[in-house]
């Protein structure tokens, strides 16, 4: 019969005593192992385990089947969350009532592992204020594919630190598979994102590596934004590199009103507002709007402190395959009214703060384009459309953005072996 | 320098008496129960009520009430203080005041069997206590045995169904959500911390039917000593009750929005990465939603533009949200199964009448 049992490591024989005496022992000496089975009961008892673990402590979910109907979250420190595997331990939020997530992080120094979500009514694995948050070995899904009804984010870090995001698998996500907000130190690598709005993105955030995904079959591949209005904006110092990044491929399927919504399908790679954004060593195919869009934000917004283009942005040895054969939306038009069709591999919206119009723009603040020969490229100047619409033409010719910047240094984060 | 006073106790137990009132003579209230790691398994064990199944407080024990309560799927709430012997509240203007370690908040919410008649037949559902220890505040929920004797710990939650008559003589299903113990930190966080969140100046200035009559809450704190460093009520602000139709549109608006969404809807709360903050005194109009694009809300946007948009009810996120009761989409995400009808009425005449 399936039951919660609590086993300190060292002493088995205390497997007999019951979970809640046990937690509530003045100390906990050994780190223990609580290991929840399928079956009767299991969203209670996995809910008693998570608010009863001690900091030190594993909580094992069992391989099998979990259909709950209500959120799970974690609230205690140095707390590893594990499964059987992401294939073997299932948590299903089908018949979610509650909760706006499936699970719920508010704790520091947190490890999740070998487990998959499923369907939930709003976003997937949360991460809210945490500091060493790692999400590993992960399967977040919505198992009827693409829908305007899925939840939101897949694996959500939000105001998170130290956020390693290493081998998980995002499908169906109606906003972002992979998002991280407001967020800083940040490696999301070898991951797969399909299926979703967009694949990985990384928005409001500072130091980031996004390295060795693979971002396929979304609306838009990998995503790094700036928005107004938040708690923590100026997203700064990303690398975006060594990422597979072709045939997104998928109609856009955000609900109206989210930024997400603006993404055209076959989007490659977009960066939107931020600083110090660097993009090189990936493969991109088969996106058909383009491969790399450098953009300034295209709303309204009320907020002195925000930078709406992007500064210092620098895009080299990536690899193009066949792209721009299909421009999608909105976006896709206003460049094809411009350049036409095909669209060239990498596309700049040109626009730049009226005082740097008519003066320059400094060194660091600039866009950098380093491609290998054939590469397509255009300026879509759309500052000078609006300024001068009697005159103004795209600039195609890719040399007069050659150049460089420094590159940031890469991201260490403790849980990682680093710093 | 503390100022001397009447042992509240003493004071309380001759305001009884004045009034011939019962006073409790078995139970005294367990401090210990209130500082120990281990929460008792039985409410009864903290002493907090002299009659429990009539909610009838201990002496020390002080029933409070808050001009514009939380909607929490129609449910009768029960609030009540304790603080210990010799012991006062540090008065804040705009937070919770500070209360010191060993203090109770205890409330327990309950539903009539018929809300024509709210004062009859009240079955209990479950009592939650916020005790102040050492270490910062702890959230407990005790769920109501079927005899209505005592309340039991439930650490993981529980899905309670209340079958009920509403107002209009309609019968109505509730499928009231005790919260598991994360789910209290759910809205009682401020800065990753559990903290109260009603007792707060703005929405105890008010008076309150004791039994020995009605007078102002923050008046008869500090007559007791419960209560210390405060202005006078008349120079505390007050928050209006948000369906006390005598108060400006406005203000009953904001007061709503502080009480059922600003816990979490502050730079200091659990959805501080929103940028939506909807305390009482926010005066950035973006921030308060106005012309405000969702970031986060993913299908909760309901294809709407922003959160709030001037004389447009149907074009606005927050009537869309507050007016949903699916998961993923409502607002409050937490506490609540119902439609809170009177709120999307009062809400939706405020965006109404907002100039664009």
């Amino acid at each position: 019969m399936p039951s919660p049992s609590c086993v300190p490591k060292p002493l088995p024989a205390a497997a007999a005593l019951a979970f809640s005496t046990l937690v509530f022992s003045a100390t906990a000496v050994f780190a223990a192992d609580h290991r929840v089975e399928p079956g009767e009961g299991a969203n209670e008892r996995l809910i008693e385990a998570l608010i009863l673990a001690e900091p030190g402590d594993t909580v094992t979910i069992a391989a099998g089947r979990y259909d709950l109907t209500d959120g799970l979250s974690l609230d205690v420190d140095n707390v590893t969350v594990r499964g059987e595997g992401a294939e073997r331990t299932v948590l299903s939020f089908k018949g979610q009532t509650g909760a706006g997530e499936g699970l719920l992080i508010t704790s520091d120094k947190v490890i999740l592992r070998d487990f998959a979500v499923e369907d939930t009514k709003g976003d997937g694995i949360k991460s809210k204020g945490s500091n060493e948050i790692t999400f590993r070995d992960l399967r977040v899904e919505w198992t009827n594919g693409p829908h305007e009804d899925n939840g939101a984010y897949g694996v959500y870090p939000v105001s998170s630190k130290n956020v390693l995001i290493d081998n998980v698998l995002v499908r169906g996500a109606s906003d972002a598979g992979i998002y991280v907000g407001q967020s800083e130190d940040i490696i999301v690598r070898n991951s797969t994102a399909e299926y979703n709005v967009a694949g990985i993105e990384i928005e409001n955030s500072f130091r980031a590596d996004v390295y060795g995904n693979t971002a396929t079959h979304n609306t838009g591949g990998i995503l790094i934004f700036d928005l107004p209005n938040l708690p923590v904006q100026g997203g700064h110092d990303i690398r975006v590199f060594d990422n597979d990044v072709m045939d997104n491929d998928t109609p856009n399927f955000a609900p109206e009103g989210n930024i997400v919504g603006i993404v055209p399908k076959g989007m490659g790679i977009m960066v939107m507002a931020n600083r110090n954004v660097h993009v090189f060593g990936n493969r991109l195919s088969g996106n058909g709007t383009t491969h790399v869009l450098i953009a300034a934000y295209p709303n309204d917004y009320d907020d002195d402190s925000y930078m709406f283009v992007p500064r210092g942005v620098y895009v080299h040895d990536n690899d193009y395959g066949d792209g721009g054969f299909a421009p999608d939306g909105e976006v896709g038009k206003i460049i094809t009214d411009v350049i036409g069709e095909p669209v060239p591999d990498i596309v700049w919206d040109g626009v730049t703060r009226i005082p740097e119009y008519f003066s320059w723009v400094s060194a660091e603040n600039r866009i950098y384009i380093s491609e290998p020969e054939g590469t397509s490229f255009a300026n879509l100047k759309m500052i000078s459309q609006m300024l001068l619409p009697w005159g103004w033409w795209p600039d195609t010719d890719i040399a007069d953005y050659a150049g460089s910047l420094p590159e940031p240094e890469p991201v260490k984060l403790p849980q990682d072996g680093g710093a | 320098m503390r100022r001397m006073m009447l042992s509240r106790f003493a004071k309380a137990a001759w305001l009884a008496t004045a009034l011939l009132l019962p006073v409790s003579q078995s139970q005294a209230i367990s401090d210990n129960a209130v500082s120990a790691k281990k929460p008792p398994r039985l409410l009864s064990e903290f002493g907090f009520f002299a009659d429990m199944t009539a909610q009838e407080p201990a002496v020390g024990v002080v029933p409070f009430a808050i001009n514009t309560p939380l909607f929490s799927d129609k449910a009768l709430k029960f609030r009540f203080v304790y603080l210990p012997e010799g012991t006062a509240a540090e008065f804040a203007a705009d937070e919770a005041f500070e209360f010191p370690a060993g203090t109770a908040l205890i409330k327990t919410f309950a539903f009539p069997a018929d809300f024509r008649q709210p004062d009859k037949d009240i079955r209990l559902i479950e009592t939650r206590v916020l005790l102040h220890q050492e270490g910062g505040w702890q959230a407990w929920a005790y769920l109501w045995n079927d005899e209505q004797s005592d309340a039991e710990l439930k650490i993981a939650g529980a899905k309670v169904p209340v079958d009920t008559i509403a107002e209009d003589g309609t019968p109505l299903a509730v499928a009231y959500s005790v919260p598991n113990k994360n789910q209290c930190k759910g809205c009682h966080a401020l800065n990753g911390e559990i903290v109260p969140i009603g007792p707060k100046a703005r929405n105890l200035n008010g008076d309150f039917a004791y039994r020995d009559g009605a007078q102002n809450q923050l008046e008869y704190w500090i007559a007791l000593g419960m209560l210390e460093g405060a202005p006078e009520p008349a120079d505390v602000e007050a928050v209006p009750g948000a369906f006390d139709v005598d108060a400006p549109l406005e203000t009953r608006a904001r007061a709503w929005l502080d009480v059922n969404c600003a816990h979490c809807h502050r730079r200091e709360g659990p959805a501080s990465n929103s940028g939506l903050f909807l305390t009482w005194g926010e005066k950035d109009r973006t921030a308060l939603g106005i012309l405000k694009r969702p970031v986060a809300a993913g299908r909760g946007a309901g294809d709407r533009e922003f959160d709030i948009k001037p004389g447009d009810p149907d074009g606005s996120i927050l009537i869309y949200r507050v007016d949903s009761t699916e998961p993923g989409v409502m607002m409050p995400e937490l506490g609540r199964s119902l439609h809170d009808r009177d709120a999307v009425e009062l809400l939706r005449a405020w965006i109404a009448e907002m100039d664009g």
